[in-house]
Parts: C-alpha cells; sequence; structure tokens
C-alpha cells in the first residue's frame, strides 16, 4: 500500500471513526428516548397485554423501512426529472400507492399474527382489536412516511443539499418514534 | 427505467425485504412480550424507557462499519481476509467503542430521565445491563457482519446491498434478546 500516510490515518483512524459517530449517535439516543417515555406511560398496560409488546419492534423497523425505500426512490427520480410536487405526478402517485398497499399488506398480516402471539404468551386482546390497532396504526403510519419523505425530499433539494445524504438517517428516525407515537394514540383510543 | 415504475412494480419489488424484517420484527416482539421479559420490565425501572434508544442506535454503529468496510473493499485498500490489517482492526475497534460509550450514555441518560421526571431509578443496574447487552451486540454485529460481507463479496455480492437486511434483523432479534441477558447477568451478580 503506497497511500498508508495521511489518508490512512485520516479515514480509518479510531479517534477520528469515534468522533464523528458520538455526537451523532448520543443525539440520537436521547431524541429515541422520546418514544421511550410513551412506552413507559403504557407500561402497565403493555405488561396486560403482550399483543400490544408484540408489534412495538415490527412498527419501529417497517416504518423505517417504508420510509426509506420512499426516500431514495423520490431522490433518484428527482434527479432523472420524473418527480414533481403535484398530485397528478405519475410518479409521486405511484409511490404513495405502493406505500399504501405495503401498509395494508404487512400491517394486515402483523395484527393477524401480533393477535396469534399475544394469545400463545397469555394475553387476552380479541382478534378484532389487535388488527383493528395494527391496521389503523399502519395506514396512518403510511400517511406520515409519505408526507415525511416527500418534505424532506423537497426541503433538502431547495436548500442545496443532496436528498441521497440527508433525507433517509432523519426520517427513517423521524418515523420510528412517531411510529410509536402513533401506535400508542391508535391504543388509547381503542381500548 | 427507474422514474417509470408503476405502483405494482414497486409492491412488488418491496414486498419481499419488507416481509424479511417483518418476521424479524415479530420475533424480537415475541421475546418482548414473553413472560420473562414482561417480569423484566415490571422489575427493572427505566427498561422500556431504554428500549427504543437501544434498538436505533445499533443500526447507527453497526450498519455504518458496514459502510465503511464495504467501501474500504470497493476501493481495494482492506482485503477480504480474515487477517489482521490495520484498517480492518481500526474499524472493528472503533465500532466496538462507540456500542459501548452509547450504550453507557443511554443507561445515564434512561437514568437522568427516570429522577427528573419519575420517582428515580437504579443507575448501576442500568449500567450493568446495558453494558452486558452492549457487550454481546458488538461481538454477535461485529462477527457476523465481516463473515457476511468478506463471504459475500469474494463470491461477487455488492456488500451494500446485504448490509441493511443483515443488520436490522439481527440488530432487532438479538438485541432484545441480549438486553433480556443483561437483566439476567445483574440480577446474578448483585
Amino acid at each position: 500500500m503506497t497511500d498508508a500516510g495521511p489518508a490512512f490515518s485520516d479515514e480509518w483512524a479510531i479517534r477520528r471513526i469515534v468522533r464523528t459517530m458520538i455526537p451523532l449517535l448520543a443525539a440520537l439516543s436521547v431524541l429515541q428516548l422520546v418514544s421511550g417515555t410513551v412506552l413507559e406511560t403504557y407500561e402497565e398496560t403493555l405488561l396486560r397485554y403482550p399483543a400490544l409488546l408484540v408489534l412495538v419492534p415490527v412498527q419501529i423497523g417497517t416504518a423505517g423501512n417504508l420510509a426509506s425505500i420512499t426516500c431514495s426512490r423520490l431522490t433518484t427520480q428527482l434527479y432523472l426529472g420524473t418527480y414533481e410536487l403535484s398530485p397528478s405526478n405519475p410518479a409521486l402517485r405511484a409511490n404513495a400507492g405502493a406505500v399504501f398497499g405495503l401498509a395494508a399488506t404487512v400491517f394486515g398480516a402483523v395484527g393477524i399474527a401480533a393477535w396469534a402471539i399475544g394469545l400463545a404468551l397469555g394475553g387476552s386482546l380479541g382478534p378484532g382489536r389487535v388488527l383493528l390497532i395494527a391496521l389503523v396504526s399502519g395506514l396512518l403510519l403510511a400517511v406520515l412516511v409519505v408526507v415525511a419523505s416527500v418534505a424532506a425530499v423537497e426541503l433538502s433539494y431547495r436548500v442545496g443539499l443532496n436528498p441521497d445524504d440527508t433525507t433517509i438517517p432523519v426520517v427513517t428516525n423521524v418515523c420510528d418514534i412517531v411510529g410509536v407515537l402513533i401506535l400508542f394514540a391508535v391504543v388509547s383510543v381503542v381500548l | 427505467m427507474p422514474g417509470h415504475d408503476s405502483a405494482r412494480d414497486i409492491y412488488r419489488q418491496a414486498l419481499p425485504v419488507i416481509l424479511v424484517s417483518l418476521v424479524a420484527g415479530l420475533f424480537a416482539g415475541t421475546i418482548l412480550g414473553s413472560e420473562t421479559m414482561r417480569r423484566s420490565i415490571a422489575e427493572v425501572r427505566g427498561l422500556l424507557l431504554l428500549l427504543p434508544a437501544f434498538l436505533a442506535t445499533r443500526g447507527g454503529v453497526y450498519g455504518s462499519l458496514g459502510a465503511r468496510l464495504s467501501t474500504g473493499l470497493h476501493q481495494g485498500v482492506i482485503e477480504p481476509r480474515f487477517r489482521l490489517d490495520r484498517r480492518l482492526t481500526n474499524a472493528v475497534v472503533a465500532s466496538f467503542l462507540n456500542g459501548m460509550i452509547v450504550s453507557a450514555f443511554i443507561a445515564a441518560t434512561t437514568y437522568a430521565a427516570l429522577v427528573l421526571f419519575g420517582d428515580g431509578g437504579n443507575l448501576l443496574e442500568l449500567l450493568g445491563v446495558m453494558l452486558v447487552a452492549g457487550f454481546l451486540s458488538a461481538a454477535l454485529m461485529i462477527s457476523v457482519l465481516i463473515a457476511v460481507i468478506f463471504v459475500g463479496y469474494r463470491r461477487g455480492l455488492d456488500p451494500d446491498n446485504v448490509i441493511g437486511p443483515v443488520v436490522t434483523t439481527l440488530g432487532d432479534v438479538f438485541g432484545v434478546f441480549f438486553l433480556l441477558v443483561g437483566v439476567f447477568v445483574v440480577g446474578a451478580v448483585s
């Protein structure tokens, strides 16, 4: 290796990697404490109905996944010139349609699975209510994913930042946190 | 062409990936909803409070290790072999440090939140649980990531396409499980 000099001490130095990552990770974990507070508030309900505990990691993971797919597709379409902020834009409509279709499929399946697992774990929540909670919170999440992704792509493009770098970490984390808030807003209405 | 996919095309392409992460999420949820875990949640104050932060930082720490190794392989500055190399060791040590520092930070912030907004908690207990869970996650994630990235790369797989699902799936499932192990270890010691 002839480039083992300055480039090495820069990009691959332990100190540098730790120094750039720690502030980011610390800020992220403080933000995530917001959804932790919500979980803590509903501790009694969660312990009584294990089906709801089953829903928590699924909700967090799927929100982030849908958001990262939408963001990277919108960014690509922005650069290809097929995207435009308008309700009649075909690219935007296809993305939004796919997110709603995916959310309906996935959260329908999740509702039934969470009910069955909850039952096996000794819970007493009926299948109708678990399915209702999963589907309603899932579809609200789909609305959030589409709105947040479009807003993030638009904003970062207008400010002059590359949406490929900025949108995914921001939107996935926002959707993770708001996903938990939505889940428990729906839980408190249904139960 | 990516600009002209219909909603149905996008749906078909994205569904398998979403379903894999769904199965992982349900698995993690099952551990979380198990009777042992529920008893731990009731016993250890702050466990639910730190859960989202703990799971989210797994992705940040090990996702970036994966992305770094992948870039290094593509640039040719690291080789896909299991032997001691300064860059590889540095990247691994740095992500281990990141994982442990952030775990300790989460324990401290959770404790602070419990003191400020609740009836207080046990700092040593939270710190113990997070350090055990953080250490086990680091050991598992680092070894699996290196193995998957190197073996995949040698077989012609682009590591950039593999890291995301591997980190999310393993991070969720084992994150919750190691949290439970942490509670047990701390309970056995104290």
